[in-house]
């Protein structure tokens, strides 16, 4: 059994007089991929929101329970919320590069970190995030083209070269590939196999193949509860709630 | 079948034809407005543009009569020359034009064919060019404003005499200077140049202009950082709440208040209550910020309002601190929508007037200001003050500043529809 990096112990989540999450308790392994599934508003998006705290943007956004990874809680009143999200990238549905060249991009996470000290570190860590998210051939000529001239798979990888740019341990993918055509999305899917190799990956996703695909465990979310969550064969094949059966056959959501 | 084949095209022919009314409504609509912009551009071009060049005679100035030597000019430091009693000499050179007069009555009408400041004319002559006065000198004289609206043809000289301003023997005069080629044209230099004057002849709209780009500069240097910083904080940072949304209330009213009301504000609390210095371009750069303020506010909380939010979602994600994704990805692509207003808002304060009579910038300045402490006009309020007057040589010149002014507004649409253009991020 792999090591644990990720542990969510009773989480709710309120959004105002809303609950958006009842009672979430799951971790998630080092180095793998853990895929979140389920029907639209089920708090699967929300889910992963808490783990490098977005929500936080949210005024009326209430987080109760305990996220720790690597043991330390991330909602501890020391813990900077800026040092967390260093560590727990995150990619998002829409491509978001900001309208700046490739390279600032990319070079604009560790810039704000103080993570490079010579320009040349930069350039070195910008042409290896760029490799990593497998888009440094297509765009190697023109780094200071703007990022929005990209087509969309290419700026969804961007946006993970921006992400693993500040050399993080985790990386969230918030539905990454539902603005993408499918041979884009396959690139994509191919890259989070590469990146596992050294971090840890949680997508939420709605396309069930996908998580069938990528993720070596996969939680099923309904309603704002987790209803399982295990291996991704077992989840598949011989899924223990009917709910989860419903869903992964196509009955609903 | 065919029945209802016919009665779709009937109702699309109906469709179509109802169509082409809406639009016809709409161009007429559009050359009503388009016209009436045109009329008002045609007659104030039509009326103004004469005071662009100006008349001046031409006048033989015997030196020697002055001086005995025209070389010991070089000599002389200009107070000396300031000093030389000049009238008399000045007003004899004048004279030369019609040797033959006798009548004092006669010699005074023909000096008035001048403008007053015929003798510091020719001293400034004197002036600049000390180093090489020859023993007789050719100037050109400003012509009065009366010989100068005969020469343009804005006076009617047919009127009886004692309708008037300009009498008989004084046309007699100006005719057979015209007659004798001592009547001519320049570009009205001058009027680009001075202060205003109680002679039309000498008013000149460089007074106003220094005093509105100066009025124009501490609106902007108080309002463009306030107001930006202000937008940035309601937009980014305020928490939504009662008090926030009493302050954006507020704000919307303040930029439905009457100008007139900041220009009392003015007058009670920056004049009397901290004793700035009346009539001064400072304090009519503080009425109007407060005017344009919220032009601004509002326009730069528009603009950060339509940078997307996935982009400070994006640099929050990489560790960016609030402060940093605001300052670094939203602003930057906010700020040509934020110019604009700045530039639209200036616009408005630059065509202000009323505020600005309240806190004295109505008064009559001669010197061109130095600094935004002295006491000064601005165009607008120069337009107003000169509407007032009678002399047909402050109507051409009203029409003048109006077309100065009208210029400057366009220069600065013109230069925000740039800004948006160059700067605007393509997404």
């Amino acid at each position: 059994m792999k090591s644990i990096k990720i542990k969510a112990d009773n989480l709710n989540v309120y959004y105002g007089e809303k609950q958006a999450l009842f009672e979430v308790s799951m971790y998630m392994e080092e180095k793998q991929v853990t895929a979140l599934i389920g029907p639209s508003g089920c708090g699967k998006s929300t889910f992963i929101r808490c783990l490098n705290r977005m929500n936080d943007v949210i005024d009326i956004c209430k987080v109760q329970g305990k996220i720790e990874i690597d043991g330390n809680d991330i909602y501890a009143p020391d813990m900077h919320v800026e040092q967390l999200r260093e560590r727990v990238g995150m990619v998002f549905q829409k491509p978001n590069p900001f309208p700046k060249s490739i390279f600032e991009n990319v070079a604009y996470g560790p810039r704000i970190h103080g993570i490079a000290e010579h320009k040349s570190d930069l350039e070195e860590i910008v042409v290896t995030s760029l490799k990593k998210a497998a888009l440094f051939d297509e765009v190697k000529d023109r780094l200071s083209d703007s990022g929005t001239s990209l087509s969309g798979g290419q700026q969804q990888r961007l946006c993970i070269a921006r992400a693993i740019s500040v050399n993080p341990d985790i990386i969230l993918m918030d539905e990454p590939c539902s603005a993408l055509d499918p041979i884009a999305t396959a690139r994509i899917e191919e890259l989070m196999g590469d990146l596992k190799t050294e971090y840890t990956i949680i997508i939420v996703t709605h396309s069930m193949q996908q998580a069938a695909r990528v993720s070596s465990r996969t939680g099923f979310f309904h309603l704002g509860k987790l209803v399982e969550v295990d291996k991704t064969e077992a989840i598949f094949s011989n899924p223990s709630d009917q709910r989860t059966q419903d869903y992964i056959t196509g009955r609903f959501g | 079948m065919t029945d209802r084949i016919e009665q779709r095209i009937n109702s699309l022919n109906k469709r179509l034809n109802s169509e082409k009314r809406f639009r016809i409504y709409c161009i007429g609509a559009m050359s009503f407005a388009l016209a009436w912009v045109l009329i008002l551009f045609l007659n104030i071009f039509s009326s103004g543009y004469s005071a662009f060049y100006r008349t001046v005679i031409q006048v033989d100035v015997p030196f020697l009569n002055l001086i005995e030597d025209t070389t010991q000019f070089s000599e002389m430091s200009s107070e000396d020359i300031n000093n030389l009693s000049m009238y008399s000499f000045s007003k004899k050179a004048i004279y030369r034009l019609f040797p033959d007069i006798e009548e004092k009555k006669d010699k005074k009408m023909l000096i008035r064919l001048f403008s007053i400041e015929f003798e510091q004319e020719i001293r400034e002559f004197l002036k600049s060019n000390k180093s090489n006065i020859n023993e007789a000198e050719t100037i050109y004289l400003t012509a009065s404003d009366d010989v100068d609206q005969v020469n343009k043809g804005n006076y009617p000289r047919d009127l009886d005499e004692d309708k008037r301003r300009i009498k008989d023997i004084q046309l007699l005069f100006f005719d057979d200077l015209v007659d004798r080629g001592l009547v001519s044209y320049e570009f009205n230099l001058p009027f680009l140049m001075r202060g205003d004057s109680r002679e039309p002849e000498l008013a000149g709209v460089g007074g106003s202009i220094v005093g509105s780009l100066f009025t124009i500069l501490v609106v902007l240097i108080l309002s463009f950082p306030i107001g930006i910083f202000a937008a940035i904080y309601l937009e980014e940072f305020a928490p939504k709440n009662k008090v926030t949304d009493f302050i954006e209330i507020n704000i919307n009213n303040l930029a439905a208040v009457p100008s007139i009301v900041f220009g009392l504000l003015g007058l009670g609390i920056i004049l009397n209550t901290f004793g700035l210095p009346r009539s001064t371009p400072l304090v009519g750069g503080i009425v109007l910020s407060l005017m344009t303020l919220p032009t601004i506010i509002i326009a730069t909380r528009a603009s950060l309002r339509a940078v997307p939010p996935s982009i400070r979602e994006g640099a929050l994600a990489v560790g960016a601190t609030k402060m940093q994704a605001v300052m670094h990805h939203v602003v930057p692509v906010a700020m040509p929508g934020a110019l604009t207003g700045t530039i639209i808002g200036l616009a408005q304060a630059l065509g202000e007037t009323a505020p600005l009579l309240l806190i004295g910038m109505v008064a009559f300045v001669v010197d061109v200001p130095q600094t935004p402490l002295d006491a000064s006009a601005s165009l607008p309020v120069q337009v107003y003050l000169w509407s007032e007057s009678a002399e047909r040589g402050y109507v051409e010149k009203t029409s003048a500043t109006i077309m100065m002014l009208l210029g400057f507004l366009i220069l600065m649409n013109l230069a925000a529809v740039l800004i948006r253009r160059k700067f605007e991020t393509k997404w």
